[in-house]
């Protein structure tokens, strides 16, 4: 009898939602909110270290020529890079692609790609050199300070233009999340918990509706958990539907994403990040919206049980 | 079968409904209870299904006191009671077929007992052409077929009935009434609640009158008389 009773059950759940129409719309389209909120934070946040760790990996060191260097000069340094114990790879970029990469991350800036034509290429080549411990970085550094001086010493011209510290750019990115950890924190907390009350509210709202319902079934012998149910079945099929809703619109919001960030950032994008943890993802959505659809029922459902 | 016991009833506004209500009814009876509105019937309807708590005495079904039943054993109680109501109290959501086949799901009666006993039992009120119908595409005389063909069809100890004629033109309460005599005929106890003094006077069946939440008369073959 039991087996015969859970078929009822979900047969009932899928007639009442199909039958309920704009009732079962209005607890799809709040807990496809709710779903698309929490999708939302999970996804930045994972993204996130993703983006962290991927600059990580990148060159720890990178030094910019003066535009006046030759190429055997900067090739003569990297080989002298190459030969200290402390560093792995070192790679050389032109002075022509230091402007094509700049030309691609100003795409957007008219005025500046106007500037660029007037004065010419204005880069020297570079080299990014990739530490074998982070921690290695200062001597590298220092090592870079001296050839310069020897450069100057000899020739009265020094050839570095700038030394950037992407150790720095880490530090800074890992104390920028940490704040935004904290920070976001209070605010995920906010935004999940409303999401999740407006959910509550509106599934309670749609079972109110059947409370004269709920009343009946009593009246005519019905046991609690029978009632309840199809009611808990409703809130699940609402709650797949609004997984896949939510995740649905995670994907062009991930595209605007991506296209405002395209120009300042090169590295994993958020897009991509989505498509290779679909999988996982829908499953998280749908997991949260079975989770919350069946609580949310099985709550408002008691209220109305006291007859 | 039914026994109140002294039983009173007072409303958080402090309306008397049942004020020391005594009396007993036997397996098998056709007991008609009358009354003015607000004289208590409904109450004393409600009592029985342990849908309200007395505030003093007690009432029995079959020896067991049903305000004693935890919450978890009211549905068996339920099960063995039919009711009807005025109002029709039927499932807005569900078909004619699916209203009475839930009253049979709930009382754990398999699939094929249901598609056996549902059509019999429209049949029986008159309702066959109507199984894919909802409530709302229906009139009060075949609403009120519907909620009596979903009081019987579990075959209970009891059909209670409150004013179930009280929306309905006399053609369709003349039907109504052939139906709780068949019902009672056939072995059922039919307790009954009406403001229609035609119908009580041609019963010709047990009369309890309530006036001011008290029993004012109690006749073997009664009469309406208020």
């Amino acid at each position: 009898m039991l087996l015969v009773n859970i078929r009822r059950i979900f047969r009932q759940g899928f007639i009442n939602f199909w039958r309920s129409g704009t009732v079962s719309l209005s607890s799809v389209v709040a807990l496809t909110i709710t779903l698309f909120v929490i999708g939302g934070i999970v996804l930045s946040r994972a993204f996130l270290l993703a983006s962290l760790e991927e600059v990580k990996q990148r060159v720890d060191v990178s030094v910019a020529f003066e535009k006046a260097v030759e190429e055997e000069k900067v090739k003569e340094v990297k080989v002298a890079l190459e030969q200290l114990p402390e560093v792995e790879t070192v790679t050389y970029s032109s002075p022509a692609a230091e402007e094509a990469d700049f030309r691609e991350r100003n795409k957007d800036n008219a005025i500046l790609l106007e500037s660029l034509v007037e004065t010419g290429n204005p880069f020297g080549a570079r080299l990014n050199i990739s530490a074998i411990d982070p921690t290695h970085y200062e001597s590298i550094v220092k090592f870079l300070q001296s050839q310069d001086e020897a450069a100057a010493a000899n020739t009265g011209k020094k050839i570095i233009y700038d030394i950037s510290f992407k150790r720095e750019i880490i530090d800074k990115l890992n104390y920028l999340i940490e704040a935004a950890g904290r920070l976001g924190m209070a605010l995920i907390i906010v935004l999940v918990s409303t999401s999740v009350l407006v959910t509550f509210t509106t599934i309670s709202l749609a079972i109110y509706i059947s409370r004269e319902e709920i009343s009946v079934m009593r009246l005519v012998g019905a046991e609690n958990a029978y009632i309840r149910g199809p009611f808990m079945v409703e809130g699940m099929i609402a709650g797949v539907f609004s997984a896949v809703l939510a995740l649905a619109l995670l994907y062009p919001a991930a595209v605007w994403v991506r296209r405002v960030t395209a120009s300042i950032y090169t590295g994993v994008d958020l897009l991509s990040y989505l498509t290779s943890h679909f999988g996982q993802i829908l499953l998280l959505l749908v997991g949260t919206g079975l989770v919350l659809g069946a609580a949310a029922s099985f709550w408002a459902v008691r209220r109305h049980l006291k007859i | 079968m039914i026994y109140f016991d002294k039983v009173s009833k007072v409303y958080p506004d402090n309306f008397l409904a049942l004020d020391g209500v005594s009396f007993a009814i036997e397996q098998g009876e056709f007991v008609s209870i009358v009354g003015h509105s607000g004289a208590g019937k409904t109450t004393l309807l409600k009592m029985i299904l342990a849908e309200e708590r007395p505030t003093a005495g007690a009432v029995f079904f079959h020896s067991t006191n049903v305000h004693d039943l935890t919450n978890g054993r009211l549905p068996e109680l339920r099960r063995r009671i039919g009711s009807v109501f005025q109002d029709y109290r039927l499932l807005p959501t569900k078909t004619t077929y699916e209203n009475i086949a839930f009253a049979m799901e709930v009382a754990g009666r398999t699939d094929a007992e249901i598609a056996a006993d549902v059509p019999y039992v429209l049949e029986l009120v008159g309702l066959s052409t109507k199984s894919d119908n909802f409530p709302d595409e229906m009139s009060g005389g075949e609403r009120q077929r519907l909620a009596i063909a979903r009081a019987i069809v579990n075959q209970p100890d009891l059909l209670m009935a409150d004013e179930p004629t009280g929306n309905l033109d006399p053609l369709n309460t003349m039907e109504i009434v052939h139906i709780f005599r068949k019902i009672n005929d056939l072995g059922t106890t039919v307790i009954f609640t009406t403001h229609n003094k035609g119908v009580i006077d041609q019963l010709g069946k047990r009369v309890i009158t309530l006036e001011g939440g008290r029993v004012s008369r109690d006749d073997a073959k009664g009469r309406y008389v208020i």
